[in-house]
């Protein structure tokens, strides 16, 4: 292969990149454009919150467990050396609710949430249930799209309440182990460094992530082809995508947060 | 008052990539006729019955629907034409998260303002004429193939459409059942509904069609009666009519 046939394929790579990027966010403009027209379809998103949100509580809860857990060590492990225990539980909320909550919920939920919205639609586009819903006079995009992005929405914030409430308890189990502190005390010292500023952003950031995890699922979902295969692909490029554009606009979205709220840095 | 042409396609072009699938297409089923498009696979049967209700854009041409240029009509306008017209898909494409009894109310719950117990009535009563009353709390998934295609007719009729679309009722079939879905439509067909049906099977496009229409290479090559049709100067015509008479 010559050189430039390496370079001619990077390049078409790049601008198939660049206008992957750019149906896709023309397509989540247009969702956003279209949750605030009527029909609302009130009760398919409805449905779709208890979908993407009450279905996942348990495999946020039971993470943020665990991470609170592992978090509160790696805090003690670290803060004992400067004979600073006390500021453990601050220090675990502060992690929790700044970023790791935040973080780990939408990646969490990139997997379980557009992995399913990703084969759900996929297999609706292959088995022409999307066609049939538009020739039933069913706008197919506002009624799958957009209720899914908004449910999406809507609860990725509710679950990193969840997630940092859920890592904080894990965290006085941890410090309950090793020596005794009253759970008001535990929490008293874990919310006394925490301010608005910590809280209210980093939590309204993950509203980002939700459009980000719903507009990449329902996206590919309606552009599925190759029957069951095509499906697959589907599932798992949901996945691998939402969790990279999350990663990638977490980094700017703190970079955000840092200039609107110098206090935070 | 119901237009004389309640389908018409006007020099319709289409293209996917370099593939041409249909080319200058003309075509017209008056209102209250059964016209049937044979034709080899690949040659845009299905296409045609897509472009009929919106799914599929031409690339050029017109296409009426009960007098409306559907081509130039806003999401609104094409959305209330599309509540005219019932599709049945070739594998009845039923939403697989509801069951049967909402698959058929689906339409009704989405275009009237009856009251829940009277939609569960009329979709009763629509799955019922399609022999599948039973089947109201079943889920599309426990369904046979033939089951699954008359719970989807008796969705594309929910809302007693004008003009019914329906592709390849008869593919995958047995013959009996393949029977039983063409006395639903000829049902349709003395009810004054206007049918316009894709099929490879000749047997059931004579009891069904008034006219048959044969599609190649997105083309028309002949239109008329299954015995105008036999006796084609075409031997193209001829040829595929005895081949899919088996004779």
């Amino acid at each position: 292969m010559t050189v430039a046939t390496s370079v001619q394929r990077a390049s078409d790579a790049l601008v198939d990149s660049f206008a992957w990027l750019g149906a896709l966010s023309i397509f989540g403009a247009r969702a956003l454009r279209d949750a605030f027209r009527p029909p609302f379809e009130l009760d398919e998103i409805t449905r779709q919150t208890f979908d993407v949100g009450w279905r996942s509580v348990p495999l946020i809860a039971a993470s943020g467990l665990a991470i609170g857990i592992v978090l509160s060590m790696h805090t003690r492990a670290s803060l004992e050396r400067f004979g600073a225990e006390a500021m453990i539980p601050a220090g675990l909320a502060l992690a929790l609710i700044r970023e790791t909550g935040p973080l780990t919920t939408a990646l969490l939920l990139a997997g379980r949430v557009g992995a399913g919205i990703g084969a759900e639609l996929g297999a609706m586009r292959v088995t022409e249930q999307i066609d049939a819903l538009e020739a039933t006079a069913v706008d197919s995009f506002k009624y799958l799209a957009v209720t899914r992005i908004v449910a999406c929405i809507l609860t990725v914030p509710l679950l990193t309440v969840l997630m940092n409430f859920s890592g904080m308890v894990g965290g006085y189990i941890a410090e309950s182990a090793i020596g005794y502190m009253s759970l008001q005390l535990y929490f008293d010292r874990a919310f006394s460094l925490v301010e608005f500023q910590d809280f209210i952003p980093s939590t309204l950031k993950t509203m980002v992530f939700g459009f980000i995890i719903g507009t990449v699922a329902s996206y590919l979902g309606f552009q599925t082809s190759g029957g069951t295969e095509g499906v697959g692909r589907t599932s798992t490029r949901s996945v691998v995508l939402a969790s990279l554009l999350i990663i990638v606009t977490n980094v700017l979205l703190v970079r955000l947060i840092f200039f609107l709220f110098p206090q935070n840095v | 008052m119901a237009a004389v042409e309640a389908i018409r396609l006007d020099n319709v072009s289409k293209a996917f990539g370099a593939r041409a699938v249909l080319q200058s297409l003309t075509l017209t089923v008056p209102a209250g006729k059964a016209y049937c498009i044979l034709g080899r696979s690949g040659t845009g049967k299905s296409v045609t019955l897509k472009h009929i209700v919106g799914l599929v854009h031409p690339d050029e041409g017109r296409i009426l629907v009960e007098g409306e240029d559907i081509t130039r009509l806003s999401r609104a306008d094409l959305a209330r034409v599309r509540r005219r017209m019932g599709f049945l898909f070739q594998n009845a494409a039923l939403f697989d998260s509801i069951t049967v009894g909402e698959n058929v109310a689906f339409p009704l719950r989405r275009h009237t303002r009856l009251a829940d117990a009277e939609v569960r009535r009329r979709a009763r009563e629509k799955l019922a004429q399609v022999g599948l009353e039973a089947a109201y709390d079943q889920m599309p998934g426990e369904l046979s193939g033939g089951m699954r295609k008359r719970a989807g007719l008796a969705r594309a009729m929910a809302l007693d459409p004008s003009i019914l679309l329906v592709d390849e009722p008869s593919a995958g079939l047995d013959p009996i059942t393949s029977r039983e879905i063409d006395e639903l439509l000829l049902a349709q067909r003395r009810a004054g509904t206007t049918l316009l049906v894709v099929t490879h099977n000749i047997p059931s496009a004579r009891l069904l069609g008034d006219r048959l229409i044969v599609l190649h290479e997105g083309r028309v090559v002949a239109e008329g009666t299954s015995g105008e049709l036999e006796r084609s100067p075409e031997p193209l015509v001829r040829e595929f009519m005895r081949a899919e008479t088996g004779g």
